[in-house]
């Protein structure tokens, strides 16, 4: 029988506020643990919570960008369960009132365009971090975390396969990091995924008994996790067995998923409206605001770039990779004119610079303006482009402008027709049986007359002018 | 004459003229202290020596002529109250060593006014009672007869105005937790409106209920003690707000032309024919001061007790959920493993009557149970907050027994708690509906126990409430005497 995943995907992306989404704490990541707490975010006696309007107008950014639509009023509800990272004994999410539902996310998976759904994306603080002793069994508790507003986007159970999830996961990360309200790092847990998959037979409505999937830090991770996930219960269901509704643990080194809690230990967690936090009313006014203050979305930009610039679906991908990526091609497709070389010269050697040094764009050595003006000057044939090959990572060490550096290494490209022509000369002196066998119909062998000449002027001539001049000389005699 | 057994009033006169300074109140106050508390057991920590410090500090405040509302008034704060740098327990062995970092809100504006404090009052634990007999520190006594309960749960606060141990006190109101041991105590207490004083510091039992609130000797003292402490507070999302007037300004207007509703439901089978006969006495002050009474109806009374006993405790087994031995106040050192250091500190850490309640709120909130308990009582929580809104639109005011009896005797009715739940019958719907209420001495029974008479009016209308509960005083004109202690 043929088996079909059906996957869903639980998000959560910490929001970049400067502060705790119920106190006035830090959020920064890294801290002496227990140096960003106060007695709110420790879950002392007494305290209450008082919410910081930045996380609203975050997740409405998220929301208005995934098309939901946001509920005009909204509640905060308490999720109770003990854990030593969680101070209160509750953490404080949303529950039945969200802040918005119903969106969708495009992907592209064969070459075509999917839509997947979004249930909702609701608001909620994120737990602590336990630290666990390797030597004595003891842990410690680390409440930094605690508080740190997070974003729960919760999918519909669209995705079809692995690679569909890691291209929705990859949409929403892209998505994030682009409306700026989320760093994104995998790493360092600001951006994390739990998924829920079943298979059914091909064909069939219902959906089969799901496995929750935890622990997977990366892309590739979630894709890994859910392939091996997919396997697993097609070797179950073939085997004429039932799969069992429980929480999984990816188990990165292994390679496997391991058993974590069954359905029947699974928590009740008692959800019901916080007390000491009012509905949230959100008017059209505000959402206009939000609207309004959004980004261009890396979807919208990717078209346009292809109209605008006449580049290829491709390129037009690799350059909105990133919103400064993108910023940094149209500034300099912007000055020189050229927005074709452009892209190819910021895609070529801008990005394998920065690769190789693990370097983000924000921190390129080379100003948009320094790229447009190489472009001009080999446009101009001040320069050859094998000369630009030289300048230009040249200009990336050094960060100074092309011109600084064709004036330091005397690179001034060779345009002076008679000089060009005194050196065809010579090559073509040198090289009296080539001619012969040219002249004789051997015509590959202009490339040869090339490659000399460029040899006898050290690279400086200009190629188009070697090109011209040796058609020429070539059929004169 | 005893300082201690003044008003607050009564000392300011006092302090002006020059009678009095702070330190003679505060001696005056740790005096009788060390003659009754023995006896009485209103507090759980005293603060003498810090008292007398802030008390040098209140009379040369009063040499400099810089007089603060409450400028060298002893007040005692029931220990739910968080107090910096003092332990607070809540009344709970949980609690037991924990010293908070940080003051209530209530405790900084009481110190902002000049305010002494002379110690933590007992209570009954995390608040859950009605007799001030499940505090892990031991029982409290009634001033006016020690074989009895003072009411609870801020009983400690009730009993140390009323044996005059202070001048005044702070409490907490979830369902009757003020008025009730005031009326028992046969002094003045006010719950204000939901959202009128602050709750930052006041460590939660049931917090969409919990409401801080002054005990004192008369209702002059009350309106004094609500300009403090009542007003909007930035650290509290439920705060409300709004404009506080001076209280004191409704002291003297008198209430003719008044509506006052008495609402039907209220006289019900069970209640002490004293308490019966004290109301009807005092309906007729009411109407001589020149107001109207009339029946009014709260149809949704009877659900009053149901709705408070499933929402009241579902939130409280969230807001325990805290005391888990991790970060502050007991561990019992016996867990072996994380669920085992939880189960065996929460087990020995909780009374019984506060882990009936995390057992109740636990169960209401339950998949499964959820929309039959908490939602639905929620749904009749609007009904009976309906109720109230539309007796407002007939009548200023309403008037009701603040008890249905006076004070019971001690353990009468701790293996019962329904029937102790029931001693709260009248005060619960007011939290319910967020309105504030008062209860005021309306004398005594034929065994000397006091009794009160409950005030209600609308949100936000603590002047009227003050100002019909001044009327009534001045005209009843209750005996002043003190308990004989």
């Amino acid at each position: 029988m043929e088996y079909e995943p059906v996957i869903g995907l639980e998000v959560h992306a910490q929001l970049l506020t400067d502060a705790k989404i119920f106190c006035s704490c830090s959020t920064r990541f890294g801290a002496e643990p227990n140096s960003h707490t106060c007695p709110i975010c420790m879950g002392m006696p007494g305290v209450l919570p008082v919410l910081n309007r930045k996380v609203v107008e975050y997740t409405m950014k998220m929301a208005l960008a995934t098309h939901c639509r946001i509920n005009g009023a909204c509640n905060f509800a308490r999720k109770n369960y003990f854990y030593p990272d969680l101070p209160k004994g509750y953490q404080i999410s949303q529950y039945a009132d969200p802040l918005s539902e119903h969106g969708y996310v495009e992907i592209e998976i064969n070459g075509g365009k999917k839509r997947i759904g979004i249930t909702r994306i609701h608001m909620e603080e994120d737990a602590g971090k336990l630290l666990h002793d390797e030597h004595n069994p003891l842990s410690y508790v680390d409440l930094n975390r605690t508080g740190v507003p997070l974003i729960e986007i919760v999918s519909e159970p669209d995705m079809r396969s692995a690679e569909e999830a890691a291209a929705y996961l990859r949409r929403l990360h892209e998505i994030l990091v682009y409306l700026e309200i989320c760093d994104g790092n995998m790493e360092e847990g600001s951006f994390r995924c739990d998924a829920n998959v079943s298979l059914r037979p091909k064909g069939e409505e219902t959906f089969g008994t799901r496995a929750e999937l935890k622990n997977m830090n990366s892309f590739r991770n979630v894709q890994r996790a859910l392939e091996y996930e997919i396997k697993r219960q097609q070797y179950i269901l073939e085997g004429g067995q039932v799969v069992v509704q429980e929480t999984r643990l990816w188990d990165d080194s292994q390679g496997v998923t391991h058993s974590m809690r069954g359905k029947e230990e699974a928590h009740d967690y008692r959800y019901f409206p916080d007390p000491d936090l009012v509905p949230i009313m959100i008017g059209d006014t505000w959402i206009e605001e939000v609207g309004k203050s959004l980004p261009e979305l890396p979807l919208e930009k990717r078209e346009r770039l292809i109209i605008e610039y006449e580049i290829s679906p491709y390129d037009a991908g690799v350059l909105t990779s990133s919103r400064a990526l993108a910023d940094y091609f149209e500034e300099v497709a912007r000055l020189s004119g050229k927005p074709k070389i452009a892209g190819n010269w910021v895609m070529g050697d801008v990005l394998r610079f920065l690769n190789e040094d693990k370097r983000d764009i924000k921190n390129c050595p080379i100003l948009p303006g320094s790229l447009a003006e190489m472009i001009l000057l080999i446009e101009g044939g001040a320069i050859s482009g094998k000369m630009a090959k030289e300048i230009i990572e040249d200009m990336y060490k050094t960060g100074k402008e092309p011109r600084e550096i064709i004036e330091t290494k005397g690179l001034v490209q060779i345009t002076d027709e008679e000089a060009l022509k005194k050196a065809i000369e010579e090559v073509l002196a040198a090289n009296p049986a080539q001619v012969e066998q040219y002249r004789g119909g051997r015509e590959k062998l202009f490339g040869y007359f090339v490659g000399q000449v460029m040899k006898e002027t050290k690279g400086k001539a200009n190629p188009a002018l070697v090109n011209e001049l040796l058609k020429k000389m070539l059929a004169a005699s | 004459m005893d300082l201690n057994s003044l008003t607050i009033h009564e000392l300011q006169e006092k302090i002006r003229a020059g009678e009095a300074t702070a330190t003679d109140i505060v001696r005056d106050v740790f005096t009788r202290i060390d003659a009754v508390e023995q006896d009485v057991h209103a507090y759980i920590s005293l603060m003498k020596d810090d008292a007398f410090v802030e008390a040098s500090r209140a009379d040369a405040d009063i040499r400099a002529g810089n007089l603060r509302p409450l400028t060298g008034i002893p007040v005692a704060l029931k220990d739910i109250l968080c107090t910096k740098g003092f332990r607070t327990t809540c009344g709970s062995h949980i609690l037991h060593n924990f010293v908070p970092p940080y003051n209530a809100t209530v405790v900084e504006k009481l110190k902002e006014a000049g305010a002494v404090f002379v110690g933590k009052t007992n209570m009954d634990e995390f608040a859950m009672g009605s007799s001030t007999e499940t505090s892990y520190y031991g029982i409290t006594r009634n001033p006016w007869d020690l074989e009895r309960i003072p009411g609870g749960s801020s009983g400690g606060s009730a009993a140390a105005v009323a044996a005059d141990e202070c001048i005044a006190s702070i409490g907490s109101d979830t369902g009757g937790s003020i008025r009730q041991p005031a009326a028992l105590c046969g002094i003045v207490g006010m719950k204000p409106t939901y959202g009128r004083v602050s709750r930052f510091g006041l460590i939660a039992f049931a917090s969409s209920l919990d409401q801080i609130g002054p005990f004192t000797k008369d209702v002059t003292d009350c309106a004094i003690t609500m300009n403090v402490i009542a007003g909007y507070d930035s650290r509290e999302s439920t705060s409300v707000p709004m404009d506080v007037p001076d209280y004191c300004k409704y002291l003297s207007r008198g209430i003719g032309g008044w509506t006052v509703g008495i609402p039907k439901e209220y006289f019900i089978e069970g209640i002490d024919p004293e308490i019966m006969a004290s109301m009807k006495k005092a309906i007729g002050i009411i109407e001589g001061l020149g107001a109207k009474c009339i029946e009014i109806s709260l149809p949704h009374t009877e659900y009053c007790l149901a709705v408070y006993y499933i929402i009241a405790p579902a939130e409280a087994s969230s807001n325990l959920a805290r005391y888990d031995g991790v970060k502050y106040g007991f561990r019992s050192q016996d867990g072996r493993e994380l669920l085992e250091m939880y189960k065996k500190t929460r087990s020995a850490g909780f009374g019984p009557e506060v882990k009936r309640r995390i057992m109740i709120g636990t169960y209401a909130l339950s998949s499964g149970y959820y929309d039959a308990y908490y939602k639905k009582a929620s749904q009749v929580r609007a009904l009976i907050k309906r109720d109230f809104e539309e007796a407002f639109k007939r009548c200023d005011a309403i008037m009701t027994p603040t008890t249905p009896t006076p004070a019971f005797k001690i353990g009468e009715k701790t293996d019962d708690p329904l029937q102790m739940y029931l001693s709260d019958i009248f005060t619960i719907s007011t939290n319910l509906a967020g309105i504030p209420g008062i209860s005021v001495p309306c004398g005594f029974t034929g065994d000397g126990l006091p009794m009160g008479v409950q005030f209600l009016t609308g949100h936000f209308e603590e002047g009227k409430l003050i100002q019909i509960a001044s009327a009534y005083e001045k005209s009843a004109s209750i005996e002043k005497s003190r308990p004989g202690l």
